[in-house]
């Protein structure tokens, strides 16, 4: 079973969330919640609201109704910069860095979440020595790969209450993703809630604690991986039952 | 030698004012993606404040240092602060078109109200130490000469440090970078666009400041400091500050040796009579060719729009609107006074030239800022083919504007959106300078200008050339209303929406855009004629690009894609005209009422008529009892049986996994394709990233 943190109150809790893309609604009452030190994984086709989620959760795109709480406390509304400052930590789809910034003030910028320059290099250079050799160097130069460990390092260094990971693997060697996944695993392991998202669910049920199913706009259906895995791979072979 | 030596010291105090000028374009531009078009009008305001603080012999005559750091530390920042808060912001995802018009805006009512505050009058405004100055290579230099050096060399460091070894300055250049990801590493990118903008108009100030010694204290001059500046950001594309400093320095130089050297190529050692105007264009020209020199941008593919929903009138619809406005037009002139006729003809004359904007603007997409300078070009070809008020002048006029709206739109094919702005604007202030001061055309008098003359009706009175303004403009309106209702209007819309796709289908861009831009350049000819006989005379300054900046602001705030919009614009600017003729404080109202208007667009860019027309056809809808659709129908759900009401943690049913199967767009089982189509169709529309 998927430790829930019984009692407490989830990291992060959504309930009956709506919100629309000027008058097209996207999330018709979106139900979900994190609880503390879990890997969440949300799993569903193209367009059926994972990054919309996302967006909502860190602040980017309004919501129409519902609620979202961190940690019990209702947030709607916040402006992604002070939940960013909160400890909320977004890797948005795509590589999450500056491409035209140099690896070092990449990480200076992780200086918004109230940490000291100095700890953030040290911690990001230990854990990617590839980094520190790169350091001067503009971001959007390196390979895909390092720029996607270079975006997890800001996970890994600001020591956040709460990861979102938005299609962690999009457009990267199968071999990478497996890396980066260790990676994930390893801050789930430090106790960070995670809420990941992705499309193709292989890799991230091994590290996921629970997993949802979203299909438009809504979270359709919430259990183990080892279930959602059995629920998706019966989708996908077009069975049925 | 000695001579070279002097004009290189020259150009570099002139490089170093462009570049101050142009580093402050750059910071904002790039940290709040809005191009500000009141950059050098923001110079000019500082300019003047500096002198009411600094010389003005009635003010209260503060120390340099002082009266210094009052404007650059104080006010200019104060005022970049404000208009970022106030205006920028809510511009993020604006169009392209309402940006503009915000910007313009604020030019037009900074000149209005400089004009206002400071009547034209001879102002002392020496540079720094006055005239003393030092000796070097044999080139007596002065001391505000070697300042402004310094002073720019200084600006680079501070830009250089600023923005590599400071968190905030790194913290801009993420913000350029994106947007987005630099709020979700919790640096406030509004914070940072407000700091950016308080600096951008503190470097807008101190250039203002810096020139105004150079070019003397004159408002229409300091304004147009920003074109120069323009030209020395453009060879950085507006991004890149090194490349910044490189423009400056080469238009410095340029504007320095031009007037030296280029005589020389000629034969009596002095220009040709017809390049008269050649040394205050050094600028716009060198604007124009770096703006060809860019590579081209890439196609854009389709963008999400937010405009209200506009209703086409058909033609039917459009003939009675027509008909409506000539018999108004009919009961007006008999009405109205002499003075107020011609100022509403003058409003209807300028709705014709409006209504130029809107296949262009409204329709296509693209931004021209020289439509009165194709006006003016319509109306000296009416004023040398139909000096006697022959139809054949108009015919001279539509041809002659649709050629060169057509010469102008070939460079700007390949570029789009600002640039191309930009490349209008360039074109505008190079007619003012150099094609209609020329002795050919209006040179230094007035020449008179006919009025039609059918032979068989006559509209030489002013109530008869009023209802002739009325038919024209209805005949206009028509011809673009029924432009839209076509197959080219198809295109203009398609183009606009996604060039990309266009061309993926096939559509030939090029023609397009040639079509439109000559459609739109006829249209505005026939207005100037048109206008150009109201007024009976034209002179070279009657279709300067600044006096053109009006008529965008106020076809865009009556809607810039609606006919009856750019009526509602014309008769908008009679209002301000009689206003000021009635009051004459308000002299300057034409600018400052038409810059009001442009700075509130920002919250309402689709413009008036649109705006009220879809409140009166709501109010109609339930005066008969109609239902308002509450909002766009939202897509048919396939998996609405799914429900939230699936208790969490239960196994699919059978039809959920069915339903599931269909929207991975996977299934193949019977009825299983249609319900795939849909989704796809349903996941696209409704959500643009998954």
């Amino acid at each position: 079973m998927p430790p829930d943190g019984a009692g407490a109150a989830p990291v992060l809790e959504l309930s009956g969330v709506r919100a629309a893309y000027g008058r097209i609604e996207v999330l018709h009452g979106v139900d979900l919640a994190v609880g503390a030190g879990q890997v969440f994984a949300l799993l569903g086709p193209n367009g059926a609201g994972k990054s919309t989620t996302l967006k909502v959760i860190s602040g980017q795109l309004p919501i129409t109704g519902g609620q979202v709480c961190l940690t019990g406390r209702v947030v709607n509304g916040a402006v992604p910069e002070r939940l960013a400052q909160a400890g909320v930590c977004t890797i948005p789809e795509g590589r999450g860095i500056f491409p035209s910034l140099t690896v070092r003030e990449n990480l200076q910028m992780m200086t918004f979440s109230g940490r000291p320059r100095s700890m953030i290099e040290e911690q990001a250079y230990a854990r990617f020595p590839r980094l520190r050799e790169r350091r001067r160097q503009v971001a959007g130069t390196m390979s895909g790969g390092e720029q996607q460990m270079l975006a997890m390092a800001r996970a890994l260094t600001t020591d956040p209450a709460l990861l979102l990971l938005d299609e962690l693997s999009m457009g990267l060697a199968p071999l990478i993703v497996d890396e980066l996944y260790e990676i994930v695993g390893q801050i789930a392991r430090e106790g960070i809630s995670i809420l990941v998202i992705e499309q193709f669910a292989a890799t991230v049920l091994a590290v996921a604690d629970v997993a949802g199913i979203m299909l438009q706009g809504r979270v359709v259906q919430v259990g183990t991986p080892d279930e959602m895995q059995t629920a998706l791979s019966g989708a996908y072979l077009g069975g049925g039952g | 030698m000695d001579e070279f030596i002097r004009l290189t010291i020259f150009g570099l105090v002139s490089a170093s004012i462009y570049f101050v000028a142009a580093s402050g374009l750059v910071l904002t531009y790039t940290t709040s993606g809005i191009f500000n078009f009141a950059h050098g009008a923001t110079g000019m305001m500082a300019a003047f404040v500096y002198w009411e603080l600094r010389f003005n012999p009635d003010g209260p005559q503060l120390p340099t240092l002082v009266a210094l750091v009052v404007v650059l530390g104080v006010l200019a920042p104060l005022f970049g602060m404000v208009v970022e808060r106030v205006l920028i912001r809510n511009l993020q995802g604006a169009s392209l078109a309402t940006t503009l018009v915000v910007t313009v805006g604020l030019l037009a009512g900074l000149i209005g109200l400089a004009q206002t505050i400071w009547p034209p009058e001879q102002r002392r405004f020496p540079g720094f130490f006055g005239d003393s100055g030092f000796e070097f290579l044999n080139t007596f230099i002065r001391w505000s000469q070697a300042i402004t050096i310094l002073i720019a060399i200084g600006v680079v460091i501070a830009l250089r440090l600023l923005l590599y070894n400071t968190r905030a300055g790194v913290a801009m250049r993420a913000v350029v970078d994106n947007r987005d990801l630099a709020a979700l590493n919790g640096a406030p990118p509004s914070r940072v666009s407000s700091m950016s903008w308080a600096m951008g108009s503190s470097l807008a100030a101190l250039g203002g400041i810096l020139l105004a010694p150079v070019i003397s204290l004159e408002i229409i001059a300091l304004t147009l400091l920003v074109v120069n500046a323009y030209s020395a950001a453009m060879v950085g594309r507006l991004k890149s500050l090194p490349l910044t400093l490189l423009g400056a320095v080469i238009l410095g130089l340029l504007t320095q040796y031009e007037p030296s050297y280029l005589p020389r190529v000629f034969s009596d050692d002095r220009l040709p009579d017809w390049l008269t105007g050649l040394n205050v264009s050094v600028p716009v020209i060198m604007l124009f060719v770096v703006l060809l020199i860019l590579p081209a941008a890439p196609l854009r593919g389709a963008r999400l729009r937010k405009s209200a929903r506009i209703r086409v009138p058909g033609l039917r619809t459009s003939i009675v609107g027509g008909g409506l406005l000539v018999a108004a037009a009919l009961v007006a002139s008999g009405l109205l006074g002499d003075q107020d006729l011609r100022r509403v003809g003058e409003g209807l004359a300028l709705g014709i030239i409006m209504l130029s904007l809107v296949p262009l603007t409204g329709y296509a997409g693209q931004v021209s800022l020289c439509q009165f300078m194709l006006a003016g070009v319509g109306a000296f070809a009416m004023a040398k083919v139909g000096e006697t008020g022959s139809p054949l002048g108009l015919l001279a006029a539509v041809a002659l504007a649709a050629a060169v709206g057509a010469i102008i739109a070939l460079p700007a094919l390949r570029l789009q959106g600002l640039y191309l702005a930009l490349s209008t604007l360039a074109v505008a202030v190079l007619a003012d300078n150099m094609f209609f001061p020329q002795r050919e055309v209006f040179f230094s008098g007035t020449i008179p200008i006919g009025r039609l003359d059918l032979g068989f009706v006559d509209f030489s009175s002013d109530s008869a050339y009023f209802v002739l303004l009325a038919i024209a403009y209805a005949l206009v309106a028509i011809l673009v209303l029924s432009v839209r209702r076509g197959e080219l209007g198809r295109r203009l819309l398609a183009m606009r929406d996604s060039p990309a796709a266009c061309a993926t289908l096939g559509l030939d861009l090029t023609r397009t855009k040639l079509t439109v831009f000559a459609l739109s350049a006829a249209i505005a000819g026939l207005g100037g004629a048109l206008y150009g006989g109201l007024k009976v005379t034209v002179g070279p300054t009657d279709f300067q690009m600044v006096l053109g900046l009006p008529i965008l602001l106020l076809a865009v705030l009556g809607g810039i894609a609606t006919a009856s919009g750019a009526l509602v614009g014309g008769l908008f600017f009679s209002l301000l005209l009689i206003i000021s003729d009635e009051v004459s404080a308000l002299d300057w109202l034409v600018f400052i009422g038409p810059g009001l208007v442009g700075v509130t667009l920002g919250r309402n860019p689709d413009g008036l008529v649109p705006t009220v027309s879809a409140r009166l056809h709501g109010l109609r809808d339930r005066l008969r009892g109609r239902a308002e659709p509450s909002a766009a129908p939202s897509p048919r759900r396939i998996l609405d049986g799914l429900g939230p009401d699936v208790p969490v943690g239960a196994p699919l049913a059978p039809e959920q996994l069915r339903a599931l199967d269909d929207a991975l767009g996977i299934g193949a089982v019977d009825g299983g394709r249609q319900g795939a189509g849909e989704a796809k169709e349903v996941g696209s529309g409704a959500a643009p990233r998954g």
